[in-house]
Order: structure tokens, then C-alpha cells, then sequence
């Protein structure tokens, strides 16, 4: 097919075409599909990885270091008190409808977010605001009830991209938005395909002409389609053992980043024996954190201590703080009155990183006199409704992918069933600190409680697997935020 | 002939509500709410019960079913919960995908199956008998996504002549929407083609060790005349049955080839929606299902009455 595809391409340039233009179109692979296309109203990571930043734009955008930048406001000012923000935005913006951008739409869209009826999967983004005002059609005034340390940071997540009113409604099937490329097709079960939007904004920033992205699931076909030229890149292959083929090969690139995935076995606090923290720090003694990514995930992943990615700022490592130490977690089981060994239970979702993972665990634990029997637990609808909404379980292991999620361990009735004042005072102070210092020592703080109280077991960060032809210049190597922004990809040539 | 039509339907009927209740009350207690995993992990719950009320979930079950029913009645599938579009539009565009592969690997498995089976009868232990055993013991043994993993590695990765999976849909003309379906069909027809091969075969040496078979040869018509006029007709009556239940089959196997080479066919509509608990879409795409068997079970008994003239006098 590629090298048939190549000939008629030769022919072509031979007789028309400039010799040798660079390519203007690009094919994404995508594990899953997405279940509509808009951002604002469900969870799912696929929908984002769509969306953000390809058809719809936030008044600020995440960038690949994970840092804010300006986006549809072009800049914004915050009041002392850290309660105002006075977002100027930027002139000339269409959404893809030809309708003008302006402040009404912010407005729109930050109260449908907030609405009590919406479903926006990340309401506490919205929580804190108070009133939005909009004194002319450029300027936004968002006054919030508390301080906020981390408003602009989600203000660039996929759950808060500035809809319009007259489309809102139809976005899940037809989104419309301000980004650099316009909905053109979505053949369901296959792939969405966008085009150019040549009213953009900033339309000299645009290489491409045409971005599809196709969904293909299983792993050995993912590689295949890579392979045959089917799809130009695969930012997050689903099987690790076969990205190390990649790697070899001089036509692609094969790049490991990281996801903001914390892979951490979580156990109910508040069941015996796990609500003895000598059980809880006996357990993650005797995982040996290196060996488990190494079985697990073919050596990528990088191992963690707590619950914070490797990507942002403020990670502190805290591997040291319970390494792999047989001997001590054995010591630790007869102080506890384990002795004479351990029965417990692991629900264990149907992904290979996970099931893999419960395996090596399940062998490591029983060098220590524990015996793990895996349970397998279809994710997401039996592991939801088991796991995280009724809390029948022992251990669990799943992937948190959500940036910046420390604050679920300070939640009230989140599936670990943990409980711990100090820590929970600690992550509400940060969320209200806006100095940036003062507000990732809290985090540094915050991340060692969790390594030394093991509420969970911190196991590794989750790769990001990214394969593209080795023509292709643009593509993000990290995933600070789920998302696939092609805005500034190009094919050299 | 008519009468036999007209209660075969009626009980078709009765097959589909039953069938249709046992699925609804399937999903009733499968574990998995469609809001929440919709939501995620973050979800409030007050948001959670804002979108079971905007999917109507929060009514009680009876009415659920009785609306499903009564829309199925009036033709209106419902709406999917993921998709947000119409199933009806999501269903016909899978059709297009999975009604294809299914009958091209019908088309296949029966055109290699009958002549190879013949073949091999009609010379007992012969060459041609002994390789077509070879190949239908491997047909029968080996699993139709793997022989697709192979098709993938070979023809499309290897050689570059078939697309490795995806389909360009139809507007891209028949020859591309054909190349994208001949690998699937054919992994989907080789395992089938081997069984129906075994099943022809040992049809025709029955009929061929019939006394009226014997009485034909006696009577001076030669062997080819014999097997054509005489043993093949006879010997398609047990291969209808074999067919028919492996109409199913095709339809059923399609979920796993369509996902190796990636297709947008029904089977992956149908498993995307139970990972997604798209209880509207599992509903009608499993009835669809059903009904597509009962239908074909349907016409493999009529069909039985053509075949067979005896069957015919006797209802």
C-alpha cells in the first residue's frame, strides 16, 4: 500500500506537483476512540487526545513542559488578594462556525461548566468561582470565593476550552471551536478526520493541511499499521515489547516520555490489616520497584515513592524512603501479628500493565510470607462499580492519569478509605497558595507524608511509548496533560 | 407450504420478545454504570446524578423496557449514550462493513469448501484426499485472528500489498473497500472453509454408499453424471444445516477479526459498547444479533422444504 502510494506520489510530483513538497497531512494512532468530541461534558483521556488544542482552544494552554501559556487571553493580570483575574483576550478569533469570539463566550462557558445540571467531569476546576463579569466583549473579570494556587494551570485542561453558545449542544458530534483545524468527518469506529481551519488565528503557526486520527486497539495491529505506513505516528503504543523494534529502526522515531499515569496499588485503609501502617509499609518493602517495571513495562517507566509525576516541578523522589527490603517488610509482618503469613486479595483490571504487574507482585509478596490471590476485574465498569464506588476490596492496582491529582488522597470516600488530617490541611493549603514557591513546599511536604503513611503502593510512572516517522517534527514527547497538539507538527522535506 | 411459513413466524416472534427480555434483564444486573464511567474518577456526584437523569437512567426499570420495546416497534433504536447519534445511523454503518465480510467469507468458505469436499470423496484416500484432510485439520486447529495476525505480518507488513488493517468506507470506491476486506474475510472463511470441507466430504460418501447410487451406476450412468445428478443434491442437505449454523458463526467471529484488522464493523460496535456500558447500543446490536440467527434458522428450515421435496409433501 505506502510504496504503491509512493509511486503514484512520484508520478505526481514528476507532472504537477513541486518536486518534493513536504507532506501537509498526518495520521495519528490512537488506542481507543473517543466516545464523542467534546471535553466539557465526560472524562475520558481519548477525548482530549482528540480535541484539545486541535479544535478547541482555553484561555490558556498547557505547553509541552506542562508550563501555562496565553492562549485565547493573551494575558491577564491577578489582584494582590489573588481573587481576581482580569483576563485580556485576543482579537480576532473565529470559532469554526464563522461566529466572533468574544467574552460572552468565556462567560458561556464557564457557567455551563458550573451549571448544577452540567456534566463537566471536572466541576472543582469551577468551584471556586464567584462571579464572572464581562465589562467589554475583550476583557473577562473572574472573581473567585477562595484562592486558588492552581486556576490557570486547569483553566488549560480540556474540561474548560471555550465553547459557543449557538453549538454548545451539538459539540459531543460536531464540535465546534476556535482551534487551528475544523471538523470534517467522524467514520465511527474508524477515525475523525480535520482539516485546516484557514480562518485561524494564527493561521502562519499551521504546517498541516489535513489530521486524521484513527483508532486501532489491538497492539499487534497498532504496530502494523505504524509499520506499514497506514498511520505516520502512534503517540502512546499500548505494548512496550514491541516498541523496543522501533527503536532499531532508523525510519522511525521511538521516543519513551512520561505520562502524568502514577501506577500505585491501592489499598483499603480501612480494612484489616491495612489499616496498620506497619502491614501497609511491610507491602511496599518488599516490592522492588525496578524488577516490577522492568517485567512489567520492558524497563520504561520511571519507579516512584509517592503520588507525584516525575513531570511537574515539584516532584521530590521518595523511592529511598521505603526501598526493597525483604528482610525489614518480614520483620514488620511479625510485629504486626503476621507472622505466620498473610491472605489477601488484588482486583486486578484487565490491562496489561496492570495484570503484569499483579503477577510480579503476587511473586514478590510471597517471598515475604504473603500470599496475593489476582482477582481479574474488568476496567472500567466492574472495577468503578466495585472498587471505587463500593470499596469491596483488599489491594487494587490502576493507573491515575489525571495531572496533578494528589488531592484524591485527601478526598473524603475515595476508594482508598484513607484518612489523614495533617495531610488533608496540608493539600488544601496548597490548592489556596497562589505563590508558586510556598505552594510546591507544601507539595514537597505532602509527597513524603503519603511515602512514609504508603496509603497506596507507589509503584512507576507510567510511560508515554510515542513511535512517528522519523520525518516528522513537532510531536510531543511528554504528556504533562492527556492530549495530542498538532498545532506546530511539520514533515521535513 | 404458506401455513408452515406462517407459524415458523409467529414463533419467530414469540423467540425475539423472550430473547429481548433475557437481554435486558442481563444488563439489569451487570455491574457497571454508564454515568460513572463516563465521569471518571473525579466526578462529584451530584454531576453523576445530573447525567443519569440526562440518560434517562434514574427510571425505573419496567418503563426502561417497555420504552426500549416500544421504539423498536416504531423502528427508532434509541440513542447511543457515547456516540450521541442515533443507533439505527451508527448500525447501518456498521452493516456496511460487517454484512460484506461476512458474506464475501460465506462466499469464500462455501466456494472452496463444496469442491474441495466433492473432490476428496469422490476418490477415496486418494492424493487429493489426503491433502484436503491436511488442510481442513489445519483450518479446524488454527484460530481465524491468528491465521489474520500471519495474513498482517505477510501481505500487508512483508509485502505491502494489502492496507494492514482500517477500512476507507465506500465512498472510496468498491476496489479499496474490497482490498481492506479480502485479508479479514479470507481469516474468517479458512477455519470455516475446513469445516464445512469435513462435512461435505462425509456427506457425499454416505450418498455415494447409497443403494440408489449403486442402482444408478448399474443402470449405466457413468460416474461424473452420478455424482453431479444424484450424489451432490442428496449430500447438500446435512451441508445446509452446517451452513446455516456457521452463518452465525461468521457473524459472531467477526468480532475478533474485525478487531485484529481493525474494522468498523458491528462486532466492534458491540464490544466497544459493553467496555463503555452503552446499555442502549449492547440492547439493539445483541437483538440484532439474535435476531439475525433466528431469522437464518428460519430460512435453513425453509430452505430444508426446497431441498428436500419429502419435507414439503409432509407439512
Amino acid at each position: 500500500m505506502s510504496k504503491r502510494f509512493l509511486a503514484a506520489a512520484l508520478l505526481l510530483s514528476a507532472s504537477a506537483v513541486p518536486a518534493l513538497a513536504a507532506k501537509t497531512s498526518l495520521v495519528v494512532g490512537m488506542p481507543i476512540e473517543p466516545p464523542g468530541l467534546d471535553p466539557t461534558v465526560a472524562a475520558p483521556v481519548a477525548i482530549r487526545e482528540v480535541t484539545l488544542a486541535n479544535l478547541y482552544e482555553g484561555l490558556v494552554r498547557i505547553d509541552r513542559n506542562g508550563k501555562v501559556q496565553p492562549l485565547l487571553a493573551k494575558s491577564w493580570e491577578i489582584s494582590p488578594d489573588g481573587l481576581t483575574y482580569t483576563f485580556r483576550l485576543q482579537e480576532g478569533v473565529k470559532f469554526h462556525d464563522g461566529t466572533a469570539f468574544d467574552s460572552a463566550d468565556v462567560k458561556f462557558a464557564f457557567d455551563r461548566a458550573r451549571d448544577p445540571k452540567s456534566t463537566n467531569a471536572q466541576k472543582q476546576i469551577f468551584a471556586p468561582i464567584d462571579s464572572i463579569e464581562t465589562p467589554d466583549p475583550k476583557t473577562v473579570v473572574i472573581k473567585l470565593k477562595e484562592t486558588s494556587g492552581n486556576f490557570l494551570t486547569y483553566l488549560g485542561w480540556g474540561d474548560a476550552v471555550i465553547v459557543a453558545p449557538e453549538t454548545a449542544a451539538g459539540n459531543a458530534a460536531n464540535p465546534v471551536g476556535t482551534g487551528p483545524f475544523k471538523f470534517k468527518s467522524w467514520t465511527r469506529g474508524d477515525r475523525v478526520e480535520l482539516v485546516r481551519n484557514t480562518d485561524y488565528w494564527q493561521k502562519d503557526k499551521v504546517k498541516l493541511e489535513s489530521v486524521t486520527f484513527r483508532f486501532i486497539s489491538d497492539s499487534q495491529a497498532q504496530v502494523a499499521a505504524v509499520r506499514a505506513g497506514d498511520v505516520d505516528a502512534f503517540p502512546n503504543l499500548a505494548a512496550p515489547e514491541l516498541f523496543t523494534e522501533f527503536q532499531k529502526d532508523s525510519r522511525f522515531k521511538a521516543v519513551a516520555g512520561n505520562t502524568e499515569g502514577e501506577t500505585v496499588a491501592g489499598m483499603n485503609n480501612a480494612k484489616k490489616p491495612f489499616d496498620d501502617v506497619r502491614v501497609r509499609r511491610a507491602l511496599m518493602h518488599a516490592i522492588d520497584r525496578r524488577a516490577l517495571v522492568e517485567g512489567a513495562y520492558s524497563g520504561f517507566g520511571t519507579p516512584i515513592g509517592s503520588f507525584f509525576s516525575p513531570n511537574h516541578p515539584a516532584y521530590v523522589d521518595t523511592t529511598g524512603v521505603m526501598p526493597y527490603d525483604p528482610a525489614k517488610a518480614k520483620a514488620l509482618l511479625a510485629e504486626a501479628g503476621h507472622g505466620n503469613g498473610l491472605s489477601i486479595t488484588i482486583k486486578t483490571p484487565q490491562m496489561a500493565y496492570a495484570s503484569r504487574s499483579a503477577e510480579l507482585i503476587a511473586a514478590m509478596l510471597a517471598e515475604v510470607g504473603v500470599d496475593l490471590k489476582i482477582v481479574p476485574t474488568e476496567f472500567p465498569a466492574k472495577w468503578i462499580e466495585e472498587v471505587f464506588r463500593n470499596k469491596d476490596y483488599d489491594i487494587t492496582i490502576v493507573s491515575h492519569t489525571e495531572p496533578l491529582d494528589i488531592d484524591i488522597f485527601a478526598r473524603d470516600s475515595y476508594y482508598f478509605n484513607y484518612k489523614n488530617d495533617r495531610f488533608k490541611a496540608l493539600i488544601a493549603e496548597a490548592a489556596r497558595t497562589t505563590d508558586e514557591k510556598a505552594r510546591f513546599a507544601k507539595y514537597a511536604e505532602a509527597q513524603k507524608i503519603l511515602a512514609e503513611d504508603v496509603p497506596a503502593l507507589f509503584l512507576f510512572q507510567l510511560p508515554k511509548l510515542g513511535v512517528w516517522n522519523a520525518k516528522l517534527r513537532g510531536l510531543w514527547e511528554n504528556s504533562p496533560i492527556p492530549i495530542n497538539d498538532v498545532t506546530d507538527v511539520s514533515w521535513t522535506e | 407450504m404458506l401455513r408452515l411459513v406462517i407459524s415458523r413466524l409467529a414463533s419467530l416472534a414469540v423467540t425475539l420478545l423472550f430473547v429481548s427480555l433475557a437481554i435486558f434483564l442481563i444488563l439489569e444486573v451487570l455491574p457497571g454504570d454508564p454515568a460513572a464511567i463516563m465521569l471518571g474518577t473525579s466526578a462529584r456526584e451530584d454531576t453523576l446524578a445530573a447525567l443519569r437523569q440526562e440518560l434517562g437512567l434514574d427510571r425505573p426499570a419496567l418503563v426502561r423496557y417497555v420504552d426500549w420495546i416500544g421504539g423498536l416497534l416504531q423502528g427508532d433504536l434509541g440513542t447511543s449514550i457515547t456516540y450521541k447519534m442515533p443507533v439505527s445511523t451508527l448500525v447501518a454503518e456498521r452493516m456496511s462493513v460487517t454484512l460484506p465480510l461476512s458474506f464475501l467469507a460465506i462466499l469464500i468458505s462455501t466456494a472452496l469448501a463444496l469442491p474441495l469436499g466433492v473432490a476428496a470423496a469422490a476418490r477415496r484416500d486418494g492424493p487429493v484426499d489426503r491433502a484436503v484432510l491436511i488442510f481442513s485439520q489445519m483450518g479446524v486447529a488454527v484460530p481465524n485472528f491468528w491465521i489474520g495476525l500471519l495474513f498482517i505480518l505477510f501481505f500487508s507488513t512483508r509485502l505491502g500489498w494489502f492496507p494492514a488493517g482500517g477500512f476507507p468506507g465506500w465512498d472510496a470506491g468498491i476496489g479499496p473497500a474490497l482490498q481492506a476486506l479480502l485479508l479479514p474475510a479470507l481469516a474468517l472463511a479458512l477455519p470455516q472453509a475446513a469445516v464445512l470441507t469435513r462435512v461435505t466430504r462425509s456427506a457425499t460418501l454416505e450418498v455415494i454408499g447409497a443403494d440408489f447410487v449403486r442402482t444408478a451406476r448399474a443402470k449405466g450412468v457413468n460416474r461424473r453424471a452420478t455424482l453431479r445428478r444424484h450424489v451432490v443434491p442428496n449430500a447438500l442437505i446435512p451441508v445446509t444445516t452446517i451452513l446455516g449454523l456457521q452463518l452465525s458463526f461468521f457473524f459472531g467471529g467477526a468480532i475478533l477479526v474485525e478487531n485484529v484488522f481493525n474494522l468498523p464493523g458491528l462486532g466492534r460496535l458491540a464490544y466497544q459498547a459493553l467496555n463503555q456500558r452503552d446499555l442502549v447500543v449492547i440492547k439493539d446490536v445483541v437483538l440484532i444479533f439474535s435476531g439475525f440467527v433466528i431469522v437464518v434458522n428460519f430460512l435453513v428450515d425453509i430452505g430444508y422444504t426446497i431441498l428436500d421435496p419429502r419435507l414439503r409433501s409432509r407439512a
